[in-house]
């Protein structure tokens, strides 16, 4: 338990089952949101994180999964919500969590060919890539 | 009709008959007062947009009422807002959809400086993209600030060259 909700803190193996157990079985049938964490000291360096919602028992539940930078794929959740679809384009732009199994990971909030993960930790913060390129300003 | 009998409206009626004036003065006196702002408005600062081009603050005193939803038919571009990398291209184009002659105003301290979003998404200030002319600062400005913005940016205006012929007159 953390903050009133229950964690559960699983391999990224078992997500499938246990995010359809949930569905199937306790009734979690709104799928809220996928973010990561990132801990950039520590091995596994991210958290993928999802929260579910029951409308029938009025609670939340969160799911907690890390992975290696390296590798930093888990199972996509479409087949179970259709709204995952969204979700996980907007996880993996952001943070470069692959999602095996959803087929359309384009850019959803920034554009193609932006370079990098911006809410990854170690994206410089300054750093832009502009669209347009800058006029010559005299100052 | 008698050859004699004199017309009324050939009559002189009063000691002036014409003013002088110059073309610059003139032109720049006509443009001052009939500016159409196209509101480019992205973010917060639209309430302030509203409250300033709706009846209790009125726009419409200084001429620059009617807001027109095509850049083809406007010569003020407010940018109001924040603007993003990935709007940039739009504001851009419509910059250059807007004829001769055009004005530009930075409406809030995001369009100004991209104000407190110093990130990967937001374009730090419009000018980096397009030429501003006026700048009005705050998140968001005041209304009275941007009357006083209308204001310079209309004796800016007033005071500027005018080439209606070519670029000698």
């Amino acid at each position: 338990m953390a903050h009133g909700i229950l964690v559960l803190q699983i391999a990224a193996e078992s997500l499938m089952p246990v995010a359809g157990r949930l569905k199937q079985e306790f009734g979690f049938d709104l799928f809220l949101d996928v973010t990561a964490t990132d801990w950039p000291q520590r091995r596994p360096r991210f958290d993928v994180v999802y929260h579910f919602y029951s409308t029938r028992d009025f609670v939340r539940v969160r799911l907690k999964t890390r992975v290696e930078e390296a590798d930093p794929t888990v199972d996509t959740l479409v087949t179970l919500y259709g709204s995952a679809r969204y979700m996980e384009r907007e996880c993996h732009e952001m943070y470069g969590i692959r999602f095996r199994g959803n087929d359309d990971l384009r850019p959803l909030l920034l554009y193609e060919g932006f370079v990098g993960h911006p809410l990854r930790k170690d994206y410089p913060k300054q750093r832009e890539q502009p669209l347009v390129p800058y006029r010559d300003v005299k100052r | 009709m008698s050859a004699t009998r004199p017309v009324p409206h050939q009559q002189k009626s009063a000691a002036f008959e014409y003013l002088t004036t110059r073309k610059d003065e003139f032109v720049g006196w006509a443009r001052k007062f009939s500016l159409f702002p196209y509101p480019f408005v992205t973010a917060c600062c639209a309430m302030e947009f509203m409250s300033v081009s709706s009846t209790l603050y009125d726009t419409d005193r200084f001429g620059a009422a009617l807001p027109r939803f095509t850049p083809r038919q406007s010569d003020l571009l407010m940018v109001v807002g924040t603007v993003s990398h990935k709007q940039a291209p739009v504001l851009r184009k419509v910059y250059e959809q807007m004829c001769e002659p055009k004005w530009v105003i930075a409406f809030g301290v995001c369009a100004t400086s991209g104000g407190f979003y110093q990130n990967y998404a937001a374009l730090p200030g419009i000018d980096k993209i397009i030429p501003v002319d006026l700048y009005i600062p705050g998140c968001p400005p005041r209304p009275e600030m941007v009357i006083d913005g209308i204001m310079k940016l209309q004796d800016k205006i007033a005071g500027e060259r005018h080439p209606i012929i070519n670029q000698d007159f």
